[in-house]
């Protein structure tokens, strides 16, 4: 395989704060060490990228000494937090801004898609707007006329073609704009997380339509939040954190190590109350964990997810119980229990003091996914304002992922069950 | 790593750019974004107007009368015997594609910082699509300079308004304002990215430039003591030698252009070096 794209030592410094006299100060000093001495005195300065602490200098590393190579075909997925790096990576991979030192050496027709629509003028039609921004795209007149009926078609949006897209609904004005980026034909292909916008239904239209482009040789690097769109379509991955590779090679492992790191950062797979209110049923804490206890949010489809409750219990309040919901991200319910499911409540039984509740739900459950939990306690006997009795919400969240099975994150089906096929001996 | 020549990657993005490098085999490849531009340029100003491209007629024959009224009837400013109207808009026209292209090229980094802040192609497709849209809409307005010279013409009152050979030069005086709008804009546009205090002055500056051109008046009535110093205006002679060139009155100076000329080359090789230097890092300061 050969390398199309070669990136070596690449760094991006940025200036923190505002543009004013002082950073004029600071130019002029840089240009006259630059003049004599030849050095750049603020490139030695700089601290790594950490979104979340102050700087102790105005400048910051974007990226720091960032080296890897991409082979041609190669569809590579980059994944990190928030400013880790990835849009400016980006950015200096399709030529938008330059890197402050290091190479990128690149073969082969670029087309970049940091955003859909770009340049899009709400005064001209909806034709007038393919040629505008397939042109801005690098996309020759001939080349749009050829397609230009594909691309309608795509977006359909036939009906408004002739429509100034100052009058498309938001979801139309994105149906176009991305029906001309799926229609590029570039040797490389950069897409930063544009597939958030536009509905279901598109969004896969718009993965499928990716997938055949890089079916057809195509280098293509992807940046996006979507863990699960990312392992489905992706082979290789890099994971940058505060603007270093902290990993890179196959997806399924970047991904591990990119998931595990962030376990206790992003979810919280803890919840613990400081002051408690003095409710008559008040939870206290929440944990999910592992069989053996260990605390780790992030579970295989093969592991029983147990989900420990503290309760702080006051009075004993007749009729009172627990009521707890799983949901995933897009907030569809996958679990909702409570404690009087059976008749025998244990929460009304609740002893005064300190209570812990084990829930456990089974393997091969949940599909693969971002939850939440929600717990709340309340009254069978509702008294209007009383009915609620401690309702802290969603308080802990937890991920399952499924790097077991050759489906794997590709797996579409609303459970996990996984069946055994066996050979049927009569 | 593997070991390849430079010249085996197609594109090599470095922290040092080459300054004087106009790429021009890359803006040839993105003609077609040049005349779409062109064309956004052209069609979103009169999008949802009954009169369409007339509009822009109204502007420069709306400042021609005015002209005409406040310098030739109240100030009675000379005008070389030429009516006024006629006299007027010669200035005005040339005047305006002048500053169209000077405008838009000094705000072309803030003017596009969405499109240029998403997607790579040569910035200076911009410019050049700006001059181009510019040229069209000066064609078009040339228009009412014809529809004057022809009504003057026939009216027989003014026999002295002559075509003459020095008409050939026509189209380097077009050249010569499309650069320097070029040439300027680009360097205002560079100085201004980072820092805009300049663009404080810019305004107040272009004003100064066009009362110090030959616009409602011509050079002729100037007093021999300021002479020296409006010549410094390399806009002087160019709107002189146009009004001669149609109607063999005013001074066409060939110093004068050749002056115009240096003026303009200049400007346009250090716009193209602080554009170059600019254009690759203004998304971070802009």
């Amino acid at each position: 395989m050969e390398a199309v794209i070669q990136v070596e030592d690449v760094s991006k410094q940025y200036r923190l704060g505002v543009v004013n006299s002082k950073t004029f100060k600071e130019d002029v000093q840089r240009k006259f060490y630059k003049i004599v001495r030849g050095t750049d005195p603020y490139l030695e300065q700089g601290s790594e990228n950490d979104r979340s602490t102050k700087s102790t200098t105005n400048f910051s590393w974007s990226l720091k000494d960032i080296n890897f190579e991409i082979n041609q075909g190669d569809i590579v997925g980059i994944v990190g937090n928030n400013g880790a790096g990835k849009s400016t990576l980006l950015k200096i991979l399709s030529r938008v801004t330059t890197p402050t030192s290091g190479t990128v050496r690149i073969k082969g027709r670029v087309a970049s898609l940091l955003e859909v629509g770009t340049g899009f003028h709400p005064e001209l039609t909806g034709k007038e707007n393919i040629f505008l921004n397939g042109a801005i795209m690098g996309m020759s007149k001939y080349e749009i006329e050829s397609k230009l009926d594909e691309i309608i078609e795509f977006a359909g949006v036939e009906r408004y073609i002739d429509t100034p897209v100052k009058r498309y609904s938001s979801g139309m004005y994105v149906r176009l704009a991305f029906a001309v980026a799926a229609h590029l034909e570039p040797e490389i292909l950069i897409v930063d997380e544009v597939l958030a916008v536009g509905d279901i239904e598109f969004q896969k239209k718009c993965l499928g339509k990716m997938k055949d482009v890089s079916s057809h040789g195509r280098t293509v690097i992807f940046v996006s939040h979507n863990i699960a769109a990312i392992r489905s379509f992706c082979d290789k991955g890099i994971y940058l954190k505060n603007g270093k590779i902290e990993a890179q090679g196959s997806m399924d492992e970047v991904l591990k190590i990119y998931l595990e790191s962030n376990a206790d950062m992003t979810l919280s797979g803890e919840y613990k109350k400081e002051n408690l209110e003095g409710k008559s049923v008040e939870l206290v804490a929440a944990k999910v964990c592992k069989e053996r206890g260990e605390l780790l949010n992030i579970f295989e489809i093969s592991e029983n997810i147990h989900i420990f409750l503290e309760i702080n219990n006051l009075n004993q309040l007749p009729g009172v119980y627990g009521y707890i919901q799983v949901v995933n991200s897009e907030e569809d319910v996958f679990i909702e229990s409570d404690s009087k499911d059976f008749g025998d409540n244990i929460v009304e039984k609740f002893e005064i003091g300190l209570n812990s509740v084990e829930l456990t739900i089974s393997k091969y459950v949940l599909p693969i996914g971002n939850y939440k939990l929600y717990v709340s306690f309340a009254s069978m006997y509702s008294n209007h304002n009383t009915w609620s009795i401690d309702c802290p919400g969603y308080v802990l969240e937890f991920s399952v992922i499924d790097s077991q099975t050759i489906r794997g994150a590709n797996r579409r089906a609303n459970t996990s069950h996984i069946l055994y096929w066996k050979k049927n001996v009569r | 790593m593997s070991k390849k020549n430079d010249s085996d990657w197609d594109i090599i993005i470095t922290s040092k750019p080459n300054l004087f490098k106009l790429e021009l085999n890359e803006i040839w490849k993105y003609r077609d974004l040049i005349f779409i531009f062109v064309k956004r340029d052209i069609i979103s100003i009169y999008k949802q107007t009954i009169l369409g491209p007339i509009w822009f007629l109204f502007g420069p024959l709306f400042t021609v009368f005015t002209y005409t009224f406040i310098f030739g009837e109240i100030a009675k400013i000379s005008t070389d015997g030429l009516p006024g109207p006629l006299f007027y808009v010669s200035g005005t026209l040339l005047w305006n594609y002048f500053q169209g292209c000077f405008n838009g090229t000094s705000t072309v980094f803030s003017a596009n910082a969405a499109v240029f802040g998403k997607v790579y192609f040569p910035r200076l497709v911009v410019p050049i699509s700006l001059i181009i849209s510019n040229l069209l809409k000066l064609g078009l307005q040339f228009l009412t300079y014809l529809f004057f010279y022809i009504y003057y013409r026939s009216t027989g009152k003014y026999n002295f308004i002559e075509l003459n050979s020095t008409i050939a030069y026509i189209p380097l005086l077009i050249l010569l304002l499309a650069g320097l709008g070029l040439g300027l804009g680009l360097i205002v546009s560079s100085l201004t990215s980072k820092y805009r205090d300049l663009t404080m002055i810019v305004g107040v500056f272009m004003t100064l430039v066009m009362y110090a051109s030959p616009i409602m008046y011509p050079i002729s009535s100037i007093p021999e003591i300021y002479k020296p110093y409006l010549s410094i205006n390399p806009i002087s002679p160019i709107i002189e030698a146009f009004r001669y060139a149609f109607t063999s009155t005013g001074i066409f100076e060939i110093n004068g252009l050749i002056y115009s000329c240096i003026f303009t080359f200049v400007a346009l090789i250090i716009g193209v070096f602080v554009f170059n230097k600019t254009e690759k890092t203004f998304m971070d300061t802009i």
